[in-house]
C-alpha cells in the first residue's frame, strides 16, 4: 500500500518536472536564435575555437551574433553538416544558417534567404608550374578540375564540362581538393576566394589566378515560412552595412576587400543583386530556375550515369570480396597457428573500424606512398572491408558442414583438396548464399561512402541534384527507386540459386 | 607357419593404446581378423568398439601399438604420413554408424564420387558400376534421390554402395544392426554374407547377440578397451 503510495507520488513528482522542463524550454527557445554551422569549413567561416573547442568563433559566428542582438535574442550554435544545412533550417531543428552558404537562384526560390552579407569570386587555384598555361576555364581541356560538391563551383564546372571539355571532380569537403592539386590528382580548384586564398598561405606550391569565374554571395539561410524574421534580420545586417559593423567584423578576419563596399550601396539603396554574375558563359547555372520536372530530366541521364558507377563498383568490389573472403576463411580452418593468427587480426581490425576510415586511409593516407586513382582507392576500400565479413561468413558455413561426411570422404581417399573442392566447399557455399546476398545488398548502399573519394555515385549526384533543385523529394524518391531497381533482382536472383541448389546435383 | 598365417590374415591389431585426455579408450588391444568371412566386434557401448574402427581406417591417431592391414603399417605415437594414409585407405572402407552421406548430392554421386575423383574412373563407368551395385542392393529406384529423402535402411545401402564403389577387400560396418527392424537386419545379414563371398571381408561392430551367432564366422569381444 505504501509503495503503490509512494509510486503515485513519484510520477506525479516526475510529471511535474516534465512540465515545468517544457514550459521552461519553451520560453528559452522563443528567447534563443539557434543557427546552423559546420566548423568543419574552419575559419574564417565556422571553427571550433582553438582556445577552447567547446566554443566556435568566425565571421560567420560573429554575424549570428550580430543578428540574434538586433533581434534581441540569444545565439545558440547547432552542429549540422555543411550539406544538410538547409533540410535542417526547411525542418525546424534551426532557424536560420551561416555557413558560408552560397547564394544560388534554387536556394532564393526554395528557402527565404537573407540579403547577400559578401561577395565572394569563384576563382581557379593551379599549381605554381601551370601558372602560365592553366589560367581559365577554357585552359583546362581534358584535365581534372576539384571543387566542392552541390555548390555554385561545381555547377559551374559541370558546364565546364560541356563547354570546354573539362572533368568536374567532386569532393566532399575543401581541403582536399587542394592538397590533390598539389599530388598531381586535379589539375586546378575552383573555389571561393576566401577558401582559395587560406589554402594558398598554408600550402606552397598553389598559385590562384587573379581573374574571377563568377561572382555570388554567402547569405543566411531560412526556411521560406520564417519570411518575417528573415525581413527582421535583413534590416539588422543593413544597418550593420551602414554603421560599418560588417566591415569591421570582415576586417578582424581578413577578408574585407573592394568587393564589399559596391555590394553593399546596392543592397543599402534596395536595389536587386543576381544570385551570380558569371563572366564568359551564357547560361545560367544551376536548375533552381527550371521547372522540378524539367530539372528532373535534365538531372536523369547523370543519375542514370551514377547508378552504373555505384553498380560497377559494388560487383567489382564483391568480386574482390568474395576471392579474399573464401583465402581468409580458408586459412582460419585449415592455417598454421600464425596464419590463424595474423587473419583473425586482419578481420577484427576490417570490422571493428569504420569502413569510411579505412577509405580515407586508402585515398588520402597512402597518397604519399601510392596515388591510387579515386576508382579504385574505392574498390580496394569497399573489397578489403567487405572481405572481412565474407570470411566470417564463409567460415561459419565450411564449420556447419557435418565432419562426418568429411570424416566419410576421407576414408574414401580423397585428399583435403578435394574434400574442400568436392564436399565441404559446395555445401558451405549453400550455406552462404542467403547471407551473401544480404551482404551484397548492404554493399551496394555502403558504395555511397566513396563519394568522400570524389567517386560520384548515385547518392552523390542524388545529393548533388537536390542542393541545386532545393529538393530532396523528386531526387530521393528517384534514388529510392533506382537503389530498389538494383537491389531486388539480386534477392531474387538468389532465392532462385537457392531453389536450385535444393535439387539434387545428378 | 608364420608366413602362412600372415596369408590368411588381413589384419592384425596389436597393443593398441589410444588416450583421450585423461581418459583410456583403449588399453593394449590386440586381435587379428582372418581373410574373407564375417568378424564380430561385440562389447557395450563405451567399451571401444567405434575408436577401434576409427583408427584402423586412419582416423585416429594411438599412443601406441601397430595395425597392420597386408603390407602396410600404421603404427603408434606418430601421425601417420599421408603416402600410408592413402594406402591404408585402398585397403580398407568404413560405413558410418550414421552414413554420414554427402548431403548435396543424389544417391548416386554420392556413389560414383570416389571413383571418378580418387580413382580416375570416367564417369560413365562410375556410374554403370554404382547402378550394378544399386541393383544388388535393391535400391535402384533411389539413384536421384537426395539423402535427406532416404529411410534409414535406404541410406545404409547407398552407404555400402559408396565404399563398395572404391573396392577395399576390408569392409568395416559401425552398428549396421543399430537402426533395422528384425526383417531388415535378416536381409543385412543375408547381404554381409554374399559380400564375404565375393574375396572380401567384413568387420563389424555391434551390440546384436543374436545377428553376431547367425552372421558372424568369428566373434571378437571388446571390454574396456581390449580384447577379451
Amino acid at each position: 500500500m505504501c509503495g503503490r503510495f509512494s509510486f503515485a507520488r513519484h510520477v506525479l513528482a516526475m510529471a511535474g518536472a516534465v512540465m515545468l522542463c517544457v514550459s521552461t524550454n519553451a520560453r528559452a527557445q522563443s528567447q534563443e536564435l539557434k543557427w546552423a554551422g559546420d566548423p568543419e569549413g574552419g575559419a574564417p567561416f565556422v571553427e571550433a575555437d582553438p582556445a577552447d573547442p567547446n566554443r566556435v568563433t568566425g565571421f560567420d559566428v560573429e554575424i549570428a551574433e550580430l543578428i540574434a542582438k538586433g533581434i534581441q535574442r540569444t545565439p545558440r550554435f547547432l552542429f549540422v553538416p555543411y550539406g544538410s544545412i538547409d533540410q535542417a533550417i526547411e525542418r525546424g531543428t534551426a532557424d536560420i544558417g551561416l555557413s558560408g552558404m552560397e547564394d544560388t537562384p534554387a536556394r532564393r526560390a526554395a528557402m527565404a534567404t537573407t540579403i547577400p552579407y559578401y561577395a565572394f569570386r569563384e576563382v581557379l587555384a593551379v599549381r605554381d608550374a601551370d601558372a602560365g598555361a592553366l589560367r581559365r576555364l577554357a585552359d583546362l581541356k581534358g584535365r581534372r578540375v576539384g571543387t566542392l560538391g552541390g555548390t555554385i563551383a561545381y555547377e559551374i564546372l559541370l558546364q565546364g564540362e560541356r563547354r570546354f571539355g573539362l572533368e568536374a571532380v567532386s569532393y566532399d569537403d575543401d581541403v582536399h581538393p587542394y592538397s590533390d592539386l598539389l599530388l598531381g590528382r586535379v589539375d586546378a580548384v575552383l573555389l571561393d576566394n576566401v577558401l582559395a586564398e587560406r589554402r594558398r598561405k598554408s600550402m606552397t606550391g598553389i598559385t590562384v589566378q587573379p581573374d574571377a569565374v563568377a561572382i555570388s554571395h554567402y547569405v543566411g539561410v531560412l526556411a521560406a515560412r520564417n519570411a518575417s524574421l528573415r525581413d527582421a534580420a535583413n534590416e539588422v545586417l543593413r544597418r550593420a552595412m551602414r554603421d560599418g559593423t560588417l566591415e569591421r567584423i570582415f576586417r578582424k578576419w581578413g577578408v574585407w576587400n573592394d568587393d564589399q563596399p559596391a555590394l553593399y550601396a546596392s543592397l543599402v539603396a534596395r536595389e536587386a543583386v543576381a544570385a551570380v554574375t558569371l563572366s564568359g558563359m551564357d547560361e545560367p547555372i544551376g536548375v533552381g530556375t527550371l521547372g522540378r520536372w524539367q530539372a528532373t530530366l535534365r538531372y536523369l541521364p547523370s543519375l542514370i550515369k551514377a547508378a552504373g558507377v555505384t553498380l560497377v563498383l559494388s560487383c567489382l568490389s564483391m568480386a574482390v570480396a568474395v576471392m579474399l573472403g573464401v583465402l581468409i576463411a580458408s586459412g582460419r580452418v585449415y592455417g598454421s597457428a600464425l596464419v590463424r593468427l595474423a587473419l583473425t587480426g586482419y578481420v577484427e581490425l576490417m570490422r571493428g573500424t569504420p569502413v569510411l576510415l579505412q577509405l580515407f586511409v586508402i585515398y588520402y593516407g597512402l597518397a604519399s606512398f601510392v596515388k591510387l586513382p579515386a576508382f579504385v582507392a574505392a574498390l580496394a576500400g569497399l573489397a578489403l572491408n567487405y572481405a572481412a565479413y565474407e570470411s566470417e561468413i564463409y567460415r561459419g558455413a565450411l564449420e556447419a558442414v557435418p565432419s562426418g561426411q568429411l570424416e566419410a570422404a576421407r576414408t574414401l581417399g580423397f585428399t583435403e583438396t578435394q574434400v574442400l573442392r568436392l564436399v565441404r566447399g559446395p555445401q558451405a557455399f549453400r550455406i552462404a548464399l542467403a547471407p551473401m546476398t544480404n551482404d551484397f545488398v548492404a554493399l551496394l548502399k555502403d558504395s555511397s561512402l566513396v563519394s568522400v573519394l570524389t567517386v560520384v555515385e548515385l547518392t552523390k549526384q542524388t545529393q548533388i541534384f537536390a542542393t541545386n533543385l532545393g529538393s530532396w523529394v523528386i531526387p530521393g524518391s528517384l534514388c529510392a527507386a533506382i537503389y530498389l531497381l538494383m537491389s531486388l533482382p539480386l534477392g531474387a536472383l538468389a532465392r532462385r540459386l537457392e531453389r536450385r541448389w535444393k535439387a539434387p546435383t545428378e | 607357419m608364420e608366413s602362412a598365417h600372415r596369408m590368411n590374415t588381413i589384419l592384425e591389431v596389436r597393443d593398441l593404446r589410444l588416450r583421450r585426455g585423461d581418459r583410456t579408450i583403449l588399453s593394449g588391444t590386440t586381435f587379428s581378423v582372418a581373410r574373407g568371412g564375417v568378424a564380430a566386434l561385440m562389447g557395450p557401448s563405451g567399451s571401444g568398439k567405434t575408436t577401434i574402427l576409427r583408427a584402423i581406417a586412419g582416423l585416429e591417431r594411438f599412443e601406441a601399438g601397430s595395425i597392420t592391414l597386408d603390407d602396410i603399417t600404421l603404427r603408434g605415437g606418430e601421425s601417420h604420413p599421408a603416402a600410408i594414409l592413402k594406402k591404408v585407405r585402398r585397403r580398407v572402407g568404413l560405413v558410418f554408424q550414421f552414413h554420414h552421406l554427402f548431403d548435396h548430392l543424389s544417391a548416386l554421386r554420392n556413389v560414383t564420387l570416389a571413383p571418378t575423383h580418387v580413382l580416375g574412373t570416367p564417369a560413365a563407368a562410375a556410374e554403370q558400376r554404382a547402378r550394378e551395385l544399386f541393383d544388388a542392393l535393391g535400391i535402384a529406384h533411389r539413384a536421384s534421390a537426395l539423402p535427406r529423402e532416404l529411410s534409414g535402411g535406404e541410406a545404409q545401402r547407398v552407404a555400402i554402395a559408396r565404399v563398395l564403389a572404391v573396392d577395399p577387400p576390408l569392409l568395416m560396418m559401425d552398428e549396421p544392426t543399430a537402426s533395422l527392424d528384425p526383417s531388415r537386419r535378416h536381409e543385412l545379414g543375408e547381404l554381409l554374407s554374399r559380400l564375404a563371398g565375393q574375396n572380401r571381408t567384413i568387420l563389424l561392430t555391434t551390440h546384436d547377440e543374436e545377428f553376431a551367432r547367425r552372421w558372424a564366422s568369428a566373434i571378437l569381444r571388446v571390454h574396456d578397451g581390449a580384447i577379451t
